[in-house]
């Protein structure tokens, strides 16, 4: 059956409201208007205000009162509109939710999920399209992931409301509208593990989340230059499935990171530098990344466009690698 | 101040690669000690000095590659001291040969004479390294793994071209190129190749063959055998060549060198043995004194020679010294070898199988194991008539083994 990202993300919302008496979701526009991005329409009528709450406009109170509710015994899902808007409730996740088990010496655990949409390329400019993943990524605590394929977005939320501690999730705002096959039963999924999502022996491309479709694409256009591009779909950004990343690179001895976040102090630095820690030696050539330019996203069409990594760079940067201009 | 220079070893080396150091600086160096392993392109080989001092100072490093005649270290002679020998020779950026050069080679036959003036001239400075780079000149680009896989093949990634970004040296290129065996294999052939072609161009081989009946040898060698343990038990290469030896005793225009337009005759026989190597190639060492060595000690000498080219932990007086090229192609199935003569050298005795041949004598014909003998040799030095000489003689030695 084919389903969009969109409802994998409703589906599992839904299975995971039906399933679970504890779990309900919160935040801006979740309720009547049915989401932001549409992903919970016909969760009020289903399920009802008590477990569906529309939120007034403050992320820092309503992540406060997940985290309060998660604490008392609840399974909240709290959804926070863009990435952009999480900087106001960052105490929160940041000094509470990711600390209280380390500091209350393993007696409090946060059992919270956070959805956010994340990403530029809607032309919503630099107040909704960033991305922080990686900002996330570096706070101990926190379980981060970044479903990049719509089996993914229907799979992941079940093992996140699972764990006894918070996990974010982001969906980046350009894969709410990608299709693909899905079997209409119950699937499930690790959060721990990266996933090859195309294999190839010339060079790794290691991205995540909304990135994953133009890698894909890069990886096209270099098989038709006769270079086999391996894509590493990171789909947890912390912790990192570092084993995978060095599998593939010590195969490949070539790598492109490719991400969305800005290159000064990334995720995309961080996996570069494991890589040069441990595969130093089996590297053939320099590690290379593709980032957004470092500005604040343009509102301008082109001019995001051009911010962004785009497949023909991409592609070139892996090239530039195996020695082709 | 003594400076040891690289010595020629044979007339197929331009240069050579330091494995090893046996000395260091500040050690009492004795004639005759083995002071540093070097590799030709055919083996490695233990390098004795000929001179005697005290290590001064090491000039050229493991792993670099200097042509024959440069400078490997300097001693200082009895009595100098590093003040005075400072004060006297400050190191020239390079070394002019001295009369060291020839002199570290110390018996030093004719292969000494293919020391070139312009060898040393391409020496570079003493020390320096060959693979860094000269100041200013950027680091070459090779890719960690590259540089791994280089070094677990033993290929040197400086010597490749690279294919990578900017023009590094990637896997892909370290592979590309051939495995050192292979590589040295061909390097081999290509020491040999130069060797033989400078043979066939400069010298005027004639070649002489005759039949030898050889039943007294073999009857003596099998009761010989039979008093000896296994271990102990001679092989009839060894009565060739000690017969080869007392025969050059009455025919020495075959046992020496070709050098600078003159005969120089060698004093002693030190036959060079052809033994082929496993893996392909040939090396001719030096088994030294033949003429004045018993059968057993031959026997011991020439198994250690093998092992030893086969280990490739020759010393450099074996590859330098032999006067004459004996080589057994028997053990092959040949009848005869007609051999190419190894420059300098001036003949090349060949032995073919011993087999059972018809033989007619005084009427009447026999059945008896003969072998044949060949002789190459150059015609700038002697005849046929004179070479007919030697294969009478040798003939004749070898029909009383009692007597080698």
């Amino acid at each position: 059956m084919k389903m969009s990202y969109r409802d994998a993300l409703n589906a599992a919302l839904r299975e995971a409201l039906a399933g679970d008496p504890r779990v309900f979701l919160m935040g801006e526009d979740v309720g009547k208007y049915g989401g932001t991005y549409a992903v919970s329409k016909g969760l009020l009528d289903e399920f009802g205000p008590e477990r569906v709450r529309d939120t007034p406009l403050s992320e820092l109170a309503f992540v406060g009162a997940g985290i309060g509710a998660a604490l008392g015994g609840m399974r909240p899902i709290v959804e926070v509109m863009t990435v952009n808007f999480s900087l106001l409730p960052l105490d929160q996740i940041v000094n509470t939710a990711a600390s209280l088990r380390h500091m209350s010496g393993g007696q409090f655990h946060v059992p919270l999920v956070i959805r956010m949409a994340t990403g530029a390329g809607r032309q919503v400019a630099a107040q909704h399209s960033h991305s922080f993943e990686g900002w996330y990524a570096h706070v101990p605590g926190l379980t981060v992931l970044a479903p990049a394929t719509v089996l993914d977005a229907r799979a992941m939320l079940a093992p996140a409301l699972a764990s006894p501690d918070p996990v974010i999730i982001f969906e980046h705002a350009q894969l709410y509208n990608v299709e693909d096959e899905l079997g209409p039963g119950p699937v499930g999924c690790d959060i721990a593990s990266a996933a090859v999502r195309r294999p190839g022996t010339d060079v790794t491309l290691v991205t995540w989340g909304g990135c994953l479709p133009k890698v894909m694409e890069a990886a096209g256009l270099l098989a038709g230059q006769g270079i086999e591009a391996e894509v590493l779909d990171l789909r947890v950004l912390r912790p990192l499935d570092e084993a995978a990343i060095l599998d593939s690179v010590r195969r490949t001895r070539r790598v492109v990171v490719v991400a969305e976040e800005w290159r000064s102090g990334s995720l995309a630095a961080e996996v570069v530098a494991r890589i040069a820690e441990q595969a130093f030696y089996d590297l053939d050539a320099p590690p290379a990344r593709v980032c957004s330019a470092e500005v604040p996203m343009p509102y301008a069409r082109h001019l995001e466009q051009a911010a962004l990594p785009q497949p023909a760079t991409i592609a070139a940067a892996a090239r530039q690698l195996l020695g082709a201009q | 101040m003594i400076e040891f220079a690289l010595p020629s070893l044979g007339s197929d080396m331009e240069q050579g690669k330091l494995l090893q150091w046996k000395i260091a600086p500040g050690d009492a160096v004795r004639r005759g000690q083995v002071v540093a392993v070097v590799d030709t392109s055919k083996a490695a080989v233990d390098v004795e000095s000929w001179q005697e001092g005290t290590v001064f100072e090491l000039l050229v490093q493991p792993g670099d590659t200097v042509p024959v005649g440069a400078t490997l270290a300097t001693l200082l002679e009895p009595g100098e001291t590093a003040e005075t020998a400072q004060r006297r020779a400050p190191r020239p950026p390079a070394p002019p040969v001295t009369e060291a050069g020839p002199a570290a080679q110390g018996a030093a036959t004719a292969p000494a004479a293919a020391l070139q003036p312009g060898a040393v001239a391409a020496a570079r400075a003493p020390g320096v390294a060959p693979t860094a780079p000269a100041p200013g000149e950027p680091r070459r680009r090779i890719s960690p793994a590259a540089r791994k896989r280089a070094q677990e093949l033993g290929v040197d990634p400086d010597a490749l071209a690279g294919t990578g970004p900017d023009g590094a040296v990637t896997v892909q290129d370290v592979e590309r190129t051939p495995a050192p065996a292979a590589q040295r294999q061909a390097e081999m052939r290509r020491a040999i190749g130069a060797a033989m072609s400078r043979s066939k161009r400069e010298i005027p081989h004639y070649y002489l063959t005759e039949a030898i009946p050889m039943r007294a040898a073999q009857d003596w060698l099998v009761a010989a055998n039979a008093q000896r343990g296994i271990a102990g038990r001679v092989l009839m290469a060894v009565l060739q060549l000690k017969a080869v030896a007392l025969a050059l005793g009455k025919c020495p225009d075959l046992n020496g060198f070709f050098i600078d337009g003159a005969y120089r005759p060698a004093r002693a026989v030190h036959a060079g043995v052809a033994i082929a190597l496993r893996q392909g190639g040939l090396i001719a060492p030096a088994l030294h004194d033949v003429a004045d060595k018993p059968l057993d000690q031959l026997m011991g000498e020439l198994t250690g020679l093998v092992a030893r080219a086969r280990a490739g932990s020759l010393r450099s007086s074996e590859m330098s010294d032999p006067t004459i090229t004996v080589t057994n192609l028997g053990e092959q199935g040949v009848d005869a070898v007609l051999g190419v003569i190894y420059p300098p050298q001036v003949a090349l005795v060949g032995f073919g199988r011993v087999a059972e041949r018809p033989w007619v004598r005084d009427g009447g014909l026999f059945v008896l194991p003969a072998a044949t003998a060949s002789l190459a040799a150059d015609h700038r030095v002697t005849d046929g008539h004179y070479g007919a000489l030697f294969l009478a003689e040798l003939r004749e030695r070898l029909q009383h083994p009692d007597q080698l």
